[in-house]
């Protein structure tokens, strides 16, 4: 159980603007992803974990023990946290093979077990036969997993990968996934791991904590952010569409649904309570959720007129984007058919709108 | 003519001590100037850098007025070693370090900071101690540019004359080193000697350049495998 208070400065530099990282962070065994852009401060995040960077203030707990406190002016060399730290160049030391990578993390510990814990690791790691080999010697997903059994052969109390994920091609990628799904499953250790994709998010996520400019705008379970993010800036973040900002024009708790006015047009909505009429709220509707369809000679109530702007051809179905920032998606059209329909109407259920 | 080669010899011998002494010390330095926060810090890199710029003579009268025999230091020299450290080949020793350390220090600290420093913080998150992460991850990175640096200050502490002079003097047979020796032998005329040994530092020299330049031009990719990283 990781728990950490974070706080650190960066005043403006030639540029650079000002920073201030402001992060308080629980993480309990299981992969716990830190998601956000470039430059939102998750490898800070992790430096100052693994103590390679020192926080103005703060506390950094690792199963009751104190890793960091500014207030007691303590803070444990890296050699004494026992953080894993895979590095997103892996950092396997280029003069030393394979075998004399993982042995460097056992300095100190006897011979046999040196051994055993070598024999073990290339075992589980499928590293069997590459002993002998220096890094620029092995394959990219061979580096990978050594990195990654180097982290893991003196049983650190946790886990931090630094974006283990990037620059990889979609084979590689898989075989990440699969290869840290293991990790999970064998140790019970807090895995840390900072990423910006999304797809990383789902494949492996128990937690996500979304952080924007050194704070954290929202945490939980992946799809439970991904189906009520907190702020138009998270729903932006996981690159949600159909990020709507409506005007509520009647509120019936009776019947519990609303009039909601976008684009000049009224539609039903859902209650929002604790909003009055006159109100502008952002929603959100997953594109697949709203219904699309060639405009009819009379527009039905509920239904918005829009203009077809463009039609991205996807790997599952079409993506239809309208006027007004919206879109839909479609599983099984024609692209071209749906290209020589210029005005269309969409719906939206009140039940997939989701207040932000 | 019969050539006396104990100049040579003792040129050899002096810059040897000199530069494994340069080496132990500026590695020590250059890593501290690398990797440590510490006041005067630039101080240090400008004092150890100062050799390179001075007249050696105005470092010969430093070395004489810190370590002559009238000084602390030069008295408890004295005490401990049974004899005065001026006028000896010892001191000539002292006279050519202060040239090897520039050289050294100023490319070890470089090739320290240019050691991509995820190596040396993947080597602390796995538990080594400070030692064993510059012994067996930052010095082998840096290991070419280093050797290159020891031979350039190997070369340098060869040819060292000033300070030599003023500091260890030039008694024949005793701390007449070879620059000093070809000082004389032109001062008195004879030109064969000159030209003999002017002819053979001129070869170790560029014996030497040639080695640094090949470790030099090796350190970034070269013959081995290029360093995928």
């Amino acid at each position: 159980m990781l728990r950490a208070r974070l706080r650190k400065r960066f005043p403006a530099g030639p540029g650079s603007a000002e920073f201030a990282l402001q992060l308080d962070l629980t993480a309990g065994s299981g992969v716990t992803v830190l998601f956000g852009p470039s430059g939102a401060g998750k490898t800070l995040t992790l430096d100052c974990i693994a103590g390679f960077v020192r926080p103005d203030e703060g506390r950094i707990l690792l199963d009751d023990q104190i890793l960091f406190d500014g207030a007691a002016r303590v803070s444990l060399p890296p050699r004494k946290r026992r953080c894993g730290y895979v590095f997103q160049n892996y950092a396997l030391f280029p003069n030393m093979t394979l075998r004399q990578n993982l042995e460097f993390a056992l300095h100190g510990r006897p011979r046999l077990e040196r051994r055993r814990r070598i024999a073990q690791m290339l075992e589980r790691f499928h590293l069997e036969g590459l002993q002998g080999r220096r890094p620029h010697e092995l394959s990219g997903g061979q580096k990978q997993r050594c990195s990654i059994a180097r982290a893991l052969i003196g049983a650190p109390r946790m886990l931090l990968l630094d974006e283990p994920a990037r620059g990889l091609d979609a084979p590689l990628r898989a075989e990440l996934y699969a290869t840290l799904r293991q990790v999970r499953n064998d140790y019970r250790i807090p895995i840390l791991l900072v990423t910006h994709d999304l797809d990383e998010c789902f494949e492996l996520g128990d937690d996500i904590v979304v952080v924007r400019e050194g704070r954290m705008v929202q945490s939980g379970i992946p799809h439970e952010v991904f189906d009520r993010p907190a702020s138009f800036a998270v729903a932006q973040l996981l690159g949600l569409h159909n990020l709507l900002s409506v005007e509520i024009v009647a509120l019936d708790p009776l019947r519990k649904s609303s009039r909601l006015r976008y684009l000049e047009c009224e539609i039903e909505g859902p209650y929002f309570p604790g909003h009055l009429i006159g109100d502008r709220v952002w929603i959100c509707v997953r594109p697949r959720q709203i219904m699309a369809a060639p405009r009819p000679s009379r527009v039905a109530p509920n239904q918005i007129p829009v203009t077809l702007e463009r039609v991205r051809e996807r790997v599952h179905g079409l993506r239809l984007e309208f006027s007004g920032d919206l879109a839909a998606e479609d599983s099984n059209g024609n692209a071209d058919e749906a290209r020589r329909v210029k005005d269309w109407v969409v719906e939206i259920p009140p039940a997939a709108m989701r207040l932000l | 003519m019969a050539i006396d080669w104990f100049p040579l010899w003792l040129s050899l011998r002096v810059a040897a001590i000199s530069t494994a002494a340069a080496v132990v010390i500026g590695l020590w330095v250059a890593w501290l100037l690398a990797n440590r926060e510490f006041r005067g810090r630039e101080l240090l890199d400008a004092a150890v850098t100062l050799p390179l710029v001075l007249p050696p003579t105005v470092l010969g009268y430093y070395l004489l007025v810190l370590l002559g025999r009238a000084t602390p230091i030069g008295r408890v020299y004295e005490w401990m070693f049974g004899g005065p450290l001026v006028f000896t080949w010892q001191a000539a020793v002292v006279a050519a370090w202060l040239h090897a350390m520039p050289l050294l220090v100023k490319s070890a600290r470089a090739a320290f900071e240019s050691v991509d420093h995820s190596y040396e913080r993947a080597a602390r998150s796995l538990g080594a101690p400070e030692w064993l992460t510059f012994a067996r991850v930052t010095l082998p990175l840096a290991r070419r540019s280093i050797l290159a640096a020891t031979a350039l200050a190997f070369a340098r502490s060869l040819g060292d004359f000033g300070v030599t002079i003023m500091f260890a003097g030039n008694i024949p047979g005793r701390t007449q080193t070879l620059a000093v020796a070809i000082y004389e032998a032109v001062e008195s005329g004879n030109g064969a000697l000159a030209r003999t040994l002017v002819l053979v530092i001129s070869a170790v020299a560029l014996g030497i350049i040639w080695f640094a330049n090949r470790m030099g031009a090796r350190a970034f990719g070269g013959r081995r495998a290029p360093e995928p990283f």
